[in-house]
Parts: structure tokens; C-alpha cells; sequence
């Protein structure tokens, strides 16, 4: 059955690849408004579209950079933050951004997280976090909150998992926030934010994955888990960042917020009398 | 105190060491980015260049690992500079990963691997030649490299930029599959003018920005023109099975015209890549093959041979991969043995076999030291008397 065309085109066709779509995410699933969010940021941004590139390693959030109508890298599992350093001292006027999950860029990829926020690289990096590897089918990995169900950890995650933004600010991250894929407003705005900025930022999305985490863990589907941001988050932009463990099955609150907005030399910065 | 500002093409005679040849060589091939990790007996190209990139105007990084360099390197490329990263076998082997992504994706860079005792941590500051394999098969798939073997420092310098020119023109990940004993002897190395210093450029899309540019739409040589990043082409990328687009397949029909293209557009220039050196060939029966390092000391063995009346030549090949095949079969007739010596247990005297139906006698060691003449002697020696 064929409904009635309403509109010619979506108002933000011009930035995705709608030759490409419908997409292989799930229904419920967090990354198309994540996506959406970070279109209407580089429409809003001061640097010009054809600027904009976007790397991503591998894995469902891997995917976005093959949606958007920008020059896009999708690369290895865990290697998007160094191919985007080498893009990006290559060629500095480009606007790098990291688009990846949370799989990819702190299991695999966790040491070049680890360098790249040291180094203050000026790149954007944008974690769609769904609390496991969704892509390959309920995996448990190194955001899966301890006690919880995948298709590794059935008995319960063994593992405490990390806290982000905490991780990002102890490195030196010039900008760290946290939101839901509820939150689409303020992820719009963080992205804005982050992309003007200077220096190594960080934005971390809470996903429902409800396909590969929200089943086994009794949350239910995607519906479902946007209604329990929607009941347990708090913004809290003061909150101490060891506050910030996300437990979603406890009724525990959820801390979001912008947690780091600070000034530091960015990498590439000449040296003053070899400082 | 102001750092000395040298110019980017050294011009003159110098004696310098093979690192340090490799890293002048790539400077003067337009080198834009060098991402690298540290490592024994390659030290010498980062330490060069982190000293020289900056003078002109190019970028250092030293990146956090093996992984990190190579996926730098592919970026930077992409970015629009030539790239390179030098390494040694354990480095070499963690680049596997993205030198596959560089070769599914066709990012042309330069890889310069001078190699050590192995296996593992093995010998870090001793010669070994055991990377031959890891050069052609050591990233998952089905792919051609290309890979060159410098016997000197001069060698070093030149292969270098010939290293360049390659993956420019074919859009390839290209080898310096270099040895300790070139990268740390020194020598004289003659660098030319800036303006004879050949440069092939890479293939542009023929049409402006907007006009439909499909990232792996090829020409007839096979190899596709690559787009700017930056300048509104807005191509995708990806180092999965993709289409013409650039767009991800997952069927059988594009893979295999994918993964035959990107193979063929190789092979269908081996003749033109294959390089190699004789010497004394014209009337021998007796041919010793042997590349980088160990093709100075069989030099000894070979006039030995010759002054007690044996008919013996050198073979040695400057292109490793494509593999010189076709050399080797012409050489075939006219032989009646191969002696190959290399530092490892044979990994080229193997591939050899498959060209020739003559007898191969391997001199053959793990490495540690340069294979000495009188072993290979003993092999010509040997051989002649059958």
C-alpha cells in the first residue's frame, strides 16, 4: 500500500544521502534523532557545509557517516579518532567530528580516546551510547552497567563500566556533556557548542538499543526506555563527575548535563620559548 | 636559539645513514605528514623528521601506538598530503589492520618497515629479512602490494620517492621493506635538484564539485580519481564492500568486481613496477638471488666463484612485490640452479620455486647478522658441481 505523498522532500534531505535511506537501524532504536540533531548543528554552524567531515569507526553508530551528504570516513573498529587526527592536521580548516559508539571508541578504541583528549586534538567526538554492541547482537562491552544481561554476560556484567564525561574531563577534554536521545534539544545545542569550540570535546548520547539491550534487561522497547529518561534523568551541570554511573535498572537517577566547558592550549598551538 | 631552517630537497652529496636517506627521500618527495611510533631500527626516519618536517612546513605526530599511525597516515592522506610511517616487524604487524582499510579504500601512502630479527620482540637492534610474507599477506584479504628492497643508502633515498610515486599513481599502501643493516650503515648519498626530482601526481576527478563524483568510478587503468576532502565533492568513504559510490554492497557480484579491480589494477602494471638488478648474468648457469642487505655479501661470493671458473650472476630484485616471476622464468632457461640467500628460512626462495622448475638451494638464516659469503659460496660451489 502506498500512502498519500504529503511533502516533497524533508527539510534537511540536502544533508543526508536520501538515495541511501531507509536505514538498517531498528525501530526504537536512538541513532536517527542523534543523527538529526547533529544536521540541524553543522546547518547552524558558522563553517561552511562543505568544511564538515565526519569519521566513524564500525558499528551501528559507525553508520551515520554514510547517511549524511558530507565527505564521510567510515574506517576500522576503534580507529576513527586517529584517522580523523591525521585528516585533521592534513588539512586544519576542515571540521572533524567523530561520530561512534560506545563500543568502538572505548573498547577498541580506548587508547586513542585516551591520547587524543591529552593531546587536545581539535576534533569533536560524538558517543551514541547504548550500553553494548548492538550491531552484532547484544554483546555485552565496557559501558554495560555491572549486574546487567547480554548475549556475553548472562549471568549478570561482572564488569563496572565507565563513566564517561568523568573519563573524558580527567583527560583534559576542553568540553564534556551528557545527554539522551530524548533530550534532542539539548544534544542539538552541545553539538553547536562543541563544534565551535577549540580543542578536544566531548558529547556523550544515551541510546535505547531495544533490540540488543533493552530485551534482556526487562526496559522494554525503545518507547519504553525514552520514558525512563524521561522519569529518571536529572540535569545537573554542577553534579561531581564521580557521580555520573548510570544504573538503568534501579531507578537511580541519570545525571546529564554540559560537565566540562574549559579553556587549554589545543594541539598545534606554536610553542612560546619552547613551552 | 633559532632552530636551523633547512630547505626541503637537501641538493648535494652527503654521508648519512639509510634512515636517515629514507627520511631526506621522502622529504624531498613533498612528505606532508609523518605519523609514527618509535621503534628499533626505524628510530631514525621519525627522529629525522621530526626535526625536518617542521623546517618545512610539513606535520609530525607521534601517535600512541602502530594502529594509530597507520589510521593517521590514511587520514592525512585523504587530507591531501603525502603521508608515510616507518616501523619495524612487531609495529609492521599491528599495521596490518588499517593498511588493509587503506587498501580497500585506495589511500595511497608509504610505509617504510625496516625489519629486525623476528619472530615477536625477536632482535630489535639486529637484521633479519622475515617480513617478506608479512609485506604481501599480512593484512586479511585477497590484495597486490607493492614492496622494495633498498641495498643501499642511496637506494633508501631513491626508492623512497619512488615509494611515493607509486601509490600516487596506482592508489595504493606502498612498502619500503627496508633491513637494520641499510637503515643504520652510512654512506654517500647523492641528492639531486628539487627540479629533477620526478613527482607523479595523483589522478583528480575530471569534473567540478555537484557534477555526481563517484568515488570508485574507474578509468581504464583501473584506478579511480580521488576527490579533495574539503572541497564539496562529499564523497563517502568506507573500508566495507562498497559500489561505485562509494556506498556499502553487500552482495557477491560487487565484491568480486571490487576485489578483482583492486587486485588487477596492480598485476596489470607488474611489468612496468618490477625492478631489479644483474650482474654477470649473461653467461650463467648458476643464478644467485638475493635482495636489500644480503645482496652485498653474495657480491664477494659470486667474484669468488668467478675466479675459479664458475659460471655464476646476481639476481636481485628491487621490487619484491608484484613478485618478478617472469624474470625468473626467463632466467629459467638459461639456469641450471638458483641459490637464494636471504635472512629468513626461505620466505623468498619459496615463492621463487613457483616460477621455475629448476633446483633452488636456500642459504638461508634467522637473522641476527649479515649472511656472510661463505656459505653462499659453498652453495654455488655445490651446485656447480652437478
Amino acid at each position: 500500500m502506498v500512502g498519500e505523498l504529503l511533502v516533497q522532500a524533508h527539510p534537511r534531505d540536502q544533508l543526508l544521502r536520501a538515495d541511501r535511506l531507509p536505514h538498517i537501524w531498528c525501530p526504537g532504536c536512538g541513532l536517527g534523532a542523534v543523527m538529526d540533531c547533529y544536521v540541524r548543528a553543522i546547518q547552524a554552524s558558522s563553517v561552511p557545509l562543505d568544511k564538515h567531515v565526519v569519521v566513524s569507526g564500525i558499528g551501528c553508530t559507525g553508520r551515520i557517516a554514510g547517511y549524511l551528504n558530507l565527505d564521510s570516513f567510515h574506517t576500522t573498529h576503534g580507529r576513527a579518532i586517529p584517522f580523523a587526527t591525521g585528516l585533521k592536521l592534513a588539512k586544519p580548516e576542515l571540521e572533524v567530528t567523530v561520530i561512534s559508539g560506545d563500543g568502538d571508541l572505548f573498547a577498541i578504541g580506548g587508547n586513542h580516546f585516551l591520547h587524543a583528549a591529552r593531546r587536545n586534538m581539535d576534533i569533536n567526538v560524538f558517543c551514541v551510547n547504548n550500553f553494548n554492541y548492538g550491531m552484532t547482537g547484544g554483546q555485552g562491552g565496557p559501558t554495560t552497567p555491572r549486574g546487567s544481561f547480554s548475549t556475553t554476560t548472562p549471568l549478570g556484567n561482572m564488569d563496572d563500566p565507565f563513566d564517561l564525561p568523568r573519563l573524558a574531563a580527567s583527560l583534559g577534554a576542553v568540553y564534556a556533556a551528557r545527554w539522551t536521545s530524548l533530550h534532542v534539544r539539548q544534544i542539538e545545542k552541545s553539538m553547536s557548542e562543541a563544534l565551535a569550540k577549540r580543542g578536544f570535546t566531548f558529547v556523550e548520547i544515551l541510546a535505547p538499543c531495544p533490540v540488543g539491550y533493552g530485551k534482556s534487561n526487562d526496559i522494554g522497547d525503545g518507547i519504553d526506555e525514552m520514558r525512563l529518561y524521561e522519569e529518571e534523568c536529572v540535569i545537573d551541570n554542577d553534579a561531581p563527575l564521580e557521580s555520573l554511573d548510570i544504573d538503568l535498572t534501579s531507578h537511580a537517577p541519570i545525571i546529564l548535563g554540559t560537565f566540562v566547558d574549559i579553556e587549554r592550549r589545543a594541539y598545534g598551538t606554536p610553542l612560546q620559548g619552547g613551552k | 636559539m633559532m632552530p636551523e631552517t633547512r630547505p626541503r630537497v637537501l641538493t648535494g652529496a652527503h654521508f648519512i645513514n639509510g634512515d636517515i636517506a629514507c627520511a631526506e627521500g621522502a622529504l624531498a618527495a613533498g612528505l606532508g605528514l609523518f605519523a609514527g611510533y618509535p621503534i628499533t631500527p626505524s628510530t631514525e626516519v621519525a627522529e629525522r623528521l621530526a626535526q625536518r618536517l617542521p623546517e618545512v612546513g610539513g606535520r609530525y605526530i607521534q601517535m600512541e601506538d602502530e594502529l594509530a599511525s597507520m589510521a593517521a597516515v590514511l587520514g592525512a592522506s585523504w587530507g591531501g598530503v603525502r603521508a608515510m610511517t616507518a616501523t619495524s616487524g612487531p609495529g609492521f604487524t599491528l599495521m596490518m589492520e588499517n593498511l588493509g582499510l587503506g587498501v580497500m579504500t585506495e589511500t595511497p601512502c608509504v610505509v617504510v618497515d625496516v625489519q629486525r630479527g623476528s619472530p615477536s620482540t625477536g632482535l630489535p637492534t639486529l637484521v633479519g629479512q622475515s617480513d617478506v610474507m608479512q609485506a604481501k599477506w599480512g593484512s586479511h584479504g585477497d590484495y597486490e602490494i607493492v614492496a622494495y628492497s633498498p641495498s643501499s643508502c642511496q637506494e633508501m633515498f631513491d626508492l623512497t620517492i619512488k615509494a611515493f610515486n607509486t601509490a600516487d599513481r596506482l592508489r595504493i599502501p606502498v612498502i619500503l621493506l627496508a633491513d637494520e643493516v641499510i637503515g643504520h650503515m652510512t654512506e654517500r648519498v647523492v641528492i639531486p635538484e628539487a627540479s629533477k626530482i620526478e613527482r607523479v601526481e595523483r589522478k583528480r576527478p575530471a569534473s567540478a564539485p555537484g557534477n555526481g563524483y563517484h568515488p570508485y568510478a574507474t578509468d581504464d587503468d583501473l584506478v579511480p580519481p580521488m576527490a579533495p576532502v574539503g572541497e564539496g565533492y562529499r564523497f563517502h568513504i568506507t573500508g566495507l564492500t562498497h559500489d561505485e559510490r562509494g556506498y556499502p554492497v553487500t552482495d557477491a557480484v560487487t565484491h568480486e568486481r571490487l576485489v578483482r579491480r583492486i587486485n588487477e589494477k596492480v598485476l596489470r602494471q607488474a611489468s612496468s613496477l618490477c625492478e631489479y638488478e644483474e650482474a654477470s648474468l649473461d653467461d650463467a648457469d648458476i643464478v644467485v638471488v638475493a635482495y636489500g642487505c644480503v645482496s652485498r655479501s653474495v657480491r664477494r661470493a659470486i667474484r669468488e666463484a668467478r675466479e675459479s671458473g664458475i659460471r655464476v650472476g646476481l639476481f636481485r630484485p628491487i621490487t619484491i612485490w608484484p613478485f618478478p616471476g617472469e624474470r625468473i622464468k626467463e632466467l629459467s632457461a638459461q639456469a641450471k640452479a638458483f641459490v637464494v640467500a636471504e635472512l629468513n628460512l626461505g620466505q623468498f626462495g619459496r615463492e621463487l620455486e613457483r616460477f621455475t622448475s629448476k633446483p633452488v638451494v636456500g642459504v638461508n638464516r634467522a637473522g641476527g647478522e649479515l649472511l656472510p659469503p661463505e656459505p653462499v659460496l659453498a652453495a654455488i660451489r655445490e651446485a656447480a658441481s652437478w
